[in-house]
């Protein structure tokens, strides 16, 4: 019956075309925007190091020359050889497998915190840009006063109190990055808020819910992400800080700032075994970082240079 | 001026309050018992239940969270911060023998950081895109990714170990041996700076190079005055305004460096002491040390946005 109904056919007709349309200049975007990224030489090597990085990790128990964790005493503190190309450790462990295995905890140190400051700030953020009043000033004053505290310590205090482990030195990493994002959606939310097409949602009687999800958080996630990526580096660098204080893995797993610690004992004889995981971070957050200030760049041309 | 300051100081009592209760709230739910960690295990095996109540009752330990609190809160407004659970000696008395040695510490760090990376800034946004540009991007990039354990043992390596031209680590106090303190300093103060040396001169340089595109510098180039009057008379003064804002603020992260720091050099700083205090949940030195380092970091933010005034004539407090 209804495919005699022409209008109602061309109608449904002109919205599928629509739709292919419309995703069309989004890849043609994305393609642009991959080009404009990698058209310098810096970017495509981080992004290098950084595959060759996430490689390592995935695959650290197939490619890994030796067990990380077992120690061989007869083979203690060895410089960097064809059986050891990266040395060993105090007690014999292979370096280079324990970097491959400490890449794991690098790689999954950057994500559970970040998905717990996203989950907790970004709906922080939105729900005191867009209530105001004393939702907000409530939200803001207790984040103002995390604010108000070097990060790196309170996140060593709440690491400390909550006891020595990975899990807990992510947590407290995560819980600190809460404040920063919520601060930013919040302005964010807030200048988006005053948009035309936001006002014309809100008199269409549009939910707060509803404007929050379809017509602020699109437009405000590219801004996030940027900062995010941004963010990434120093999130990396405060686990290996944590776990270079003992506050984060717990022997004999191996995590990079782990390995540090360690070979801090050694360093006039064996300096290997704490300048290698050291570079290795060095590297892996050298190339986010680049990524990141790439990504940023791609996205808004006019602040190239700065 | 003087309103402003009193404002801008009763406003700190809040976040002093918040971030104190915060810290107090996740020592009480903290897993580990302070007393056990107070009495050798093979003491604790001895006791009785009896006694080990009468210890928690002697230490304050078995009372609610907010009287532990609210107390605690009073002997501090009487200037008492209580009493090292360990090492049985006022909380005051270790903080003042440690906190001098991390500010010393951080202040050095801020002022290598700032008379090198300013100077440095200011020449690439004079010159873009030279060689001297280049560079500066590539060391200032370095140094916001390394981290500054892996710093602190490179230079180790090199001028302790092989060249040998300073000592690895130790602290030896500005009193008994001005010579050594000094040595032991340098490697301690160099590492802290490199982050912070690298946020400083990026900034300089991108703020630097906005403000020589105002109009004002237009109309001074046009007046006909030489590069040189334009950068340092016209142009620096506005082009610092937001680097002391950053390097304000990075103090923060160099008061929480310090840690790191001064473990790997062995100074016996705040670092460690918070450190040591964590690890052995001694609460009543955690909370103290929490308490100054944040009254250091408000105090130090205060000052920043006092510098401003001075800097900035546009910038009125208080009227």
């Amino acid at each position: 019956m209804q495919a005699v109904d022409s209008p109602r056919k061309g109608e449904f007709d002109e919205e599928s075309v629509s739709w292919s349309k419309a995703s069309e200049p989004t890849q043609r975007a994305f393609f642009l925007f991959s080009r404009r990224l990698f058209a310098r030489p810096l970017p495509r090597f981080a992004f290098a190091l950084l595959i060759l990085v996430i490689l390592g990790a995935l695959f650290a128990p197939f490619i890994s020359p030796y067990d990380p964790i077992k120690p061989d005493f007869s083979a203690a503190r060895q410089a960097p050889s064809a059986d050891h190309p990266l040395g060993t450790d105090d007690i014999g462990r292979d370096v280079l497998s324990r970097i491959l295995f400490g890449a794991r905890v690098s790689l999954m140190a950057a994500l559970i915190p970040l998905s717990i400051s996203i989950s907790i700030g970004v709906p922080l953020g939105l729900i005191s840009g867009l209530l105001k009043g004393w939702t907000d000033d409530i939200i803001m004053r207790v984040l103002d006063a995390l604010l108000a505290f070097p990060r790196i310590i309170l996140i060593i205090a709440i690491a400390g109190i909550l006891g020595p482990s990975l899990v807990n030195a992510l947590i407290a990493i995560g819980i600190v990055g809460v404040a920063p994002l919520a601060r930013l959606t919040r302005g964010l939310t807030l200048s988006v808020s005053e948009e035309d097409y936001v006002l014309a949602a809100r008199a269409l009687g549009s939910s707060n819910w509803r404007i929050m999800m379809i017509h602020i958080l699109p437009n405000i996630a590219a801004a996030i992400i940027v900062t995010i990526s941004l963010d990434i580096g120093g999130i990396i660098l405060a686990e290996a800080t944590l776990s270079f204080l003992g506050l984060g893995i717990q022997p004999p797993n191996p995590s990079w700032g782990s390995m540090v610690a360690v070979g801090n004992r050694y360093i006039q004889t064996a300096p290997w075994i704490s300048l290698v995981p050291g570079t290795a971070i060095f590297l892996t957050v050298m190339s986010i970082n680049l990524l990141g200030d790439g990504l940023r760049d791609a996205m808004d041309p006019y602040l190239r240079n700065r | 001026m003087g309103r402003y300051l009193i404002r801008r100081i009763l406003l700190m009592a809040p976040t002093l309050l918040i971030v104190t209760f915060l810290v107090f709230i996740l020592l009480f739910l903290s897993p580990g018992d302070p007393v056990l960690m107070l009495v050798p295990i093979d003491e604790v095996a001895q006791m009785t239940d009896e006694e080990m109540d009468q210890l928690r009752r002697k230490l304050g330990l078995d009372r609610p969270i907010y009287v532990q609190y609210a107390d605690w809160l009073f002997d501090v407004l009487r200037g008492d911060l209580g009493r090292s659970i360990h090492q049985r000696r006022p909380v005051l008395d270790l903080l003042a023998a440690r906190f001098p040695v991390t500010l010393e510490l951080a202040l050095l760090s801020v002022f290598l950081a700032s008379t090198v990376a300013i100077p440095i800034g200011i020449y690439t946004a004079v010159r873009p895109g030279g060689i001297g540009d280049f560079l500066g991007n590539i060391v200032a990039l370095m140094g916001v990714s390394a981290p500054n354990f892996w710093v602190a043992l490179l230079l180790i390596v090199v001028f302790a170990v092989h060249l040998k031209w300073l000592p690895a680590g130790g602290f030896v106090r500005m009193s008994d041996d001005p010579v050594r303190h000094v040595e032991r300093m340098i490697l301690p103060v160099i590492t802290l700076s490199t982050a912070l040396m690298a946020v400083t001169m990026r900034l300089t340089r991108s703020s630097m190079l906005e403000v020589l595109n105002e109009d004002y510098v237009r109309t001074a180039r046009s007046k006909g005055l030489g590069q040189r009057r334009i950068v340092f008379v016209h142009a620096l003064k506005n082009a610092l305004i937001p680097v002391v804002t950053t390097v304000g603020l990075q103090i923060g992260r160099i008061l929480g460096g310090t840690i790191v720091i001064e473990i790997i050099f062995s100074f016996p700083g705040m670092g460690k002491l918070l450190l040591d205090a964590i690890f052995g949940r001694d609460f009543p030195v955690v909370q103290g040390s929490v308490l100054l380092i944040t009254v250091a970091f408000m105090s130090i933010n205060l000052l920043v946005d006092l510098t401003y005034a001075s800097i900035d004539p546009r910038i009125r407090y208080g009227s």
